[in-house]
């Protein structure tokens, strides 16, 4: 096993991908630190998957350069690069047991067959499907596919693992109780995963930075906190969570739903805003009430339901209060 | 009616016409053939008793087996390759070799047969040739005998042996094989470990295809292989057309497909057929 205490960061330099005139991926510099959980968050088209794809090695980047621990591997081919990948839809081998699927890596390294099966044991039992060994892929469901898929790329101790929405086909459930093992699990390995989403739920809840994607650019970087509270663009605040953009002068700001206090009534010497109550919807734990500013904004206002002691209706006129932190400001036009 | 339908599902009475069609027109001639192999000239075994007897229609159908698995395994290994390079190349390279597969089917197979005799026969172009820059004193014999046939067999039989190939081959998931080197496997390791075991079933259907239409061929032999090869197809034609012994060409004919049903029997034994026949894989 490679030692994996000093080895798993990634250096992006400027990397450009051209497909014919077209630019996926846009000028990307991007230091990825040793043992992160990073998460390449963007719509689809917005280069996330290019990038990891030049990154795994199964694109040549067309400018810029990628390095592993400082070295450059942009002339490195993918099966020489070491990195595992956990793939869309998860590519197992069909006609091998979940065994020979997970044991894969080291058994074309010409490894033994003892320490073949000793590794594989112990990655069976980190995602816990001992009872699944002999089993096909196909005997499996979504959930210990994606776990047989994520055994296989860890069984060799690549320094980085790559994983392109490896949660894409499960269903919303499921894909919670993923999450949790997914961190677990980079938790016990150590070893650096580069997470492609385009779900910020995934992305707030597992990631230690997230990489906001844009047309092939970096939007923002940050942790999960940094991008939530100070979003710096107006992309960045609706991409991850909802927000509110409230323009005054030739400033505008983000204003994040369930951080604006309501009030019956209207002309409250500390209201900001005043409106009117155009619909509630109820959520269980909370309700989101739409409200018509007299300036004639429409702003969304999350509010838990214990709170709500006056009965709120339609119609009804209503203040709007907020702390002067809540509203960020942002920095594009 | 009604008691009817319980025991019979009404969309047996939609297809009833064409079934009657099919038994009437296919099924009924054969179990005639059998039929005549056992019943003419006398009835009994004797027709079959023949092949214990003589050693000419072993010899025959030993021909027949032997050119029928070489030209199966140079169709089937070029058929691969072809494929192969179909499914990898670009979309407007394939669209041109699809088309130049589909014209090699159009062609007659008399004409194809004869060009390989302009092309390769005593008098043909490329002895010509090579006695006119003196390489060669005395024209090669690459006609009327076995190789001549295997040419030409080889040759009408690679655009069958590449349609199911491609067929498997279009079906692979591309991620796999990405998976596979991105796991540290080499292009040979990916190659022999995943490609041709997940290829496998389009290549038992492209096996069996070409090795039963080769079974059949009587004008290639009969052409290229100048009255020296004899096939089971020619010699049953003999019998029919010329010293009229029905018997012994039924025998023959039914030799043949309990021949082809015993290797489909076979082969269900190792694999289920419907994963070749386009059922999905499992």
């Amino acid at each position: 096993m490679a030692d994996l205490a000093n080895t798993g960061s990634l250096q992006i330099r400027d990397v450009s991908k051209m497909f014919g005139t077209f630019r996926a991926v846009d000028g990307v510099t991007l230091d990825i630190e040793r043992g992160e959980f990073l998460t390449l968050l963007g719509p689809s088209g917005s280069g996330k998957t290019t990038l990891l794809m030049m990154i795994a090695g199964f694109l040549d980047i067309t400018q810029g350069d990628i390095a592993l621990d400082g070295a450059s591997i942009a002339d490195v081919p993918a099966e020489k690069r070491n990195f595992g990948m956990v793939f869309q839809g998860y590519a197992l081998f069909p006609h091998m047991s979940v065994r020979d699927n997970i044991g894969y890596a080291l058994s074309v390294r010409k490894r033994s067959a003892s320490e073949i099966k000793a590794r594989v044991d112990e990655m069976l039992d980190l995602v816990q499907l001992q009872e699944f060994a002999d089993r096909k892929p196909t005997q499996l469901s979504g959930g210990q596919q994606q776990r047989v898929a994520l055994a296989r790329a860890l069984c060799f101790a690549p320094p980085v693992l790559l994983l392109d929405e490896p949660l894409g086909a499960l269903d919303k459930k499921l894909r919670v109780e993923v999450q949790e093992q997914l961190k677990d699990i980079h938790r016990r390995v150590g070893t650096t995963f580069i997470y492609v989403t385009h779900d910020q739920e995934e992305a707030l809840s597992m990631s230690d930075r997230i990489v906001i994607m844009r047309d092939g650019a970096i939007e923002q970087v940050g942790t999960p906190v940094e991008l939530y509270e100070r979003p710096a663009t107006k992309f960045a605040a609706s991409f991850l969570g909802k927000s509110n953009f409230i323009t005054q002068g030739d400033k505008t700001y983000a204003l994040r739903p369930e951080k604006i206090d309501l009030r019956l009534g209207q002309g409250g010497s500390d209201a900001r805003v005043s409106g009117t109550i155009r619909s509630i919807t109820y959520f269980g734990s909370m309700q989101r009430i739409i409200v018509d500013s007299v300036q004639g904004d429409e702003i969304e206002v999350d509010i838990d339901v214990w709170r709500n002691q006056e009965a709120l209706t339609e119609g009804a006129k209503v203040d709007l209060l907020w702390q002067e932190a809540a509203a960020v400001e942002l920095h594009d036009t | 009616m009604h008691a009817l339908r319980k025991h019979i599902h009404p969309g047996w009475l939609i297809i009833a016409p064409l079934l009657v069609l099919v038994v009437a027109l296919y099924l009924g001639p054969i179990l005639n053939i059998l039929w005549l192999s056992v019943t003419d000239p006398e009835p009994g075994f004797g027709n079959y008793a023949k092949l214990g007897e003589s050693d000419a229609l072993l010899r025959i159908l030993w021909t027949t087996v032997r050119i029928c698995i070489i030209t199966t395994m140079f169709s089937v290994t070029l058929g691969y390759s072809i494929a192969y390079a179909m499914v990898h190349c670009h979309q407007r390279q394939k669209n041109y070799m699809l088309t130049l597969l589909l014209v090699s089917f159009w062609i007659s197979i008399l004409v194809r047969t004869f060009s390989w005799l302009m092309l390769l026969g005593r008098k043909g172009l490329v002895n010509v040739t090579l006695e006119d820059i003196g390489l060669i004193a005395e024209p090669i014999a690459f006609m009327r005998n076995e190789f001549g046939v295997l040419i030409g067999m080889i040759h009408y039989m690679i655009p069958y042996a590449v349609l199911p190939l491609l067929v498997s081959m279009q079906a692979l998931d591309k991620r796999v094989m990405d998976a596979s080197s991105n796991l540290g496997a080499t292009g040979a390791q990916t190659f022999w470990r995943i490609y041709l075991p997940l290829t496998t079933p389009g290549l038992v259907a492209s096996t069996l295809l070409v090795f039963i239409l080769s079974l059949g061929f009587y004008v290639t032999p009969a052409v290229l292989g100048g009255g020296k090869v004899l096939m089971v197809a020619e010699y049953i034609s003999v019998q029919l057309l010329v010293t009229l012994k029905w018997g012994t060409a039924a025998m023959l004919a039914a030799l043949m497909l309990f021949g082809v049903l015993a290797m489909l029997w076979i082969m269900s034994r190792f694999m289920k057929l419907s994963t070749v026949f386009g059922g999905a894989a499992r």
